[in-house]
């Protein structure tokens, strides 16, 4: 079972979420999210005055998947969240060694 | 002694475009410099507020400036020439330039019982939110710009016209249309562009779909809101005096009012189960635009029916707008503004006449019924077709200076950050 995490630009979050409903992954959960990579912040004017930001808005998803599952999921959201541009974000995957449905109890694979 | 007292006069006369001007009467004055900082109200912050919460999150910034730069782009048209096209002068559809640069204009200069600079501003205000109106047509997607340039243009070939030819003493006046606060010069004229407008800029990315909902609803009900009482002023005003028309136009606005925000929350509960903020927020909307035209002429009664029939009509126009024809008029200009105010300036006729239908306190006419809406008929048709035609080619123009429409990115980064290089909220 693994974690994958997707760092991605907050305007494709609907179109990644569409693109993975369409796979079948049942359940994700999104954050806002602030941070810096390559492409660095941008600046802004203030009645003349240039000032830099140096975090953009991104926006978090993390989705639970069985073992089987992660290739597929890696490539609907490197196609969906891709513009092109620097700045479109990143993936990573992570173990996960148990998971629990709360209402359930069920455990494990079960669990996604 | 008495031919100086003459030679100033005809000087004074012949300054003034307000011949023989009367007496300034300082009630009249007091309640119409009011009812300018209203009306004004509507568009800053009221109607600005409403759209900027109905857009997305990227694009609010974008609507705010839009608004904030038509009212400014508008005044400095007005006082060049805008208010000498619309207000003076003789012509059929559009009036004379004697007046271009506000000269002539004395402080003394009279327009009825009020200055004649409180009349100037006060009608200012109207064509500030005429185009300001249009912008929920094409939001979140038409390029700065091009917005800008198509205010200028769309205000010179459509609302200057419109305004001369119903309230100029121009071709609809002579007529005998009633339009008491603009449901042809205003309403009719923002909604047809509308729709014109959406068709040519084109949909929205993802429309129709679900993504494209309202960011900041609190926002959309503290505009709404200010645009209810700013409405006093849009309506209770355009009687140009303060007086028992005045305060009837305001009472009948405000029923209207409430009756089209009910209607439409009634329809929403029936239909979905659950009455929404936004619905009453609209049917509100749409129970002032219906009104409008109406508001001089109509009784209390009259306006009950009013608010209802612009409930009940917009609503559905609504769904067939964006539902069935499939048209991106984004934040619904057309079917609220459009629609509500054709069919106020229809309603009126049947409603107007203090022996007839409904009519306690309204305040009559002297044609019959059906002749009179007959006359509403032409205006109708007359307003709608010179503002399709006018709209068409005013979005041509613009078209061929610049691109009417952002390029695709920036329209998905939002037109925020895009074509202003700030955003709404975030900052780090």
């Amino acid at each position: 079972m693994k974690l994958i995490t997707a760092i991605i630009k907050p305007f494709k979050v609907d179109e990644v979420r569409e693109a993975l409903i369409k796979q079948g992954v049942e359940g994700l959960t999104i954050t806002e999210v602030k941070g810096f990579g390559r492409q660095k912040g941008h600046t802004e004017l203030y009645r003349g005055a240039e000032y830099t930001i140096d975090t953009l808005p991104k926006m978090k998803l993390e989705i639970l998947a069985d073992d089987s599952a992660v290739q597929g999921i890696i490539n609907t959201v490197s196609q969906s969240a891709n513009s092109g541009k620097i700045g479109d974000g990143k993936i990573f995957v992570t173990n996960v060694e148990e998971i629990i449905r709360i209402r359930t109890g069920e455990a494990g694979a079960e669990a996604i | 002694m008495k031919f100086i007292k003459l030679l100033s006069f005809l000087l004074f006369a012949a300054s003034s475009p307000a011949l023989f001007a009367s007496e300034i009467n300082s009630g009249d004055t007091a309640w119409i410099l009011t009812a300018t900082a209203l009306v004004l109200l509507m568009t800053l912050p009221g109607l600005a507020l409403f759209y900027g919460g109905l857009v997305r999150s990227q694009n609010v910034l974008s609507v705010l400036m839009q608004c904030f730069a038509i009212a400014c782009i508008v005044s400095v048209v007005w006082v060049v020439y805008g208010y000498s096209l619309a207000f003076t002068g003789d012509g059929n559809f559009i009036g004379g330039t004697s007046q271009m640069f506000l000269s002539g204009l004395l402080r003394d200069s009279t327009s009825g019982s009020l200055p004649e600079s409180l009349f100037i501003l006060f009608q200012m205000t109207f064509a500030i939110i005429t185009p300001a109106l249009v912008v929920g047509a094409f939001a979140e997607r038409m390029r700065f710009s091009a917005v800008c340039i198509f205010t200028v243009l769309w205000l010179t070939l459509v609302y200057l016209p419109a305004c001369h030819m119903v309230w100029g003493g121009g071709y609809l006046a002579d007529l005998g249309v009633i339009d008491f606060a603009g449901g042809l010069v205003v309403h009719a004229t923002c909604g047809i562009a509308a729709l014109v407008a959406a068709k040519m800029v084109g949909p929205r990315k993802g429309f129709p779909g679900g993504a494209l909902r309202p960011h900041n609803r609190p926002m959309v009900v503290m505009g709404a809101a200010l645009l209810w009482v700013g409405w006093f002023g849009f309506n209770g005003g355009s009687a140009v005096a303060a007086d028992s028309s005045a305060a009837m136009a305001i009472l009948v606005t405000h029923i209207s009012a409430a009756v089209g925000a009910l209607t439409w929350m009634t329809i929403e509960w029936l239909k979905t189960g659950k009455p929404s903020v936004i619905g009453i927020a609209t049917g509100m909307v749409a129970g002032l635009a219906t009104i409008t035209p109406a508001s001089g002429t109509v009784g209390p009664q009259g306006a009950l029916l009013i608010g209802l029939f612009a409930g009940l009509v917009c609503f559905y126009a609504t769904q067939l707008i964006k539902g069935v024809l499939k048209i991106d008029d984004s934040l619904d200009v057309f079917p609220v503004h459009g629609v509500g105010g054709i069919l106020g300036i229809l309603m009126l006729s049947f409603l107007g006449k203090p022996d007839g239908f409904l009519g306690a306190g309204a305040s009559g006419f002297e044609p019959s019924v059906m002749e009179q809406f007959l006359i509403q008929l032409q205006g109708v048709g007359v307003i709608c077709l010179w503002t399709l035609f006018f709209s068409w080619i005013a979005l041509k123009a613009t078209s061929m200076i610049v691109p009417l429409r952002v390029n695709e990115d920036a329209e998905v980064e939002g037109l925020d950050f895009a074509e202003h290089n700030e955003t709404g909220y975030y900052s780090s």
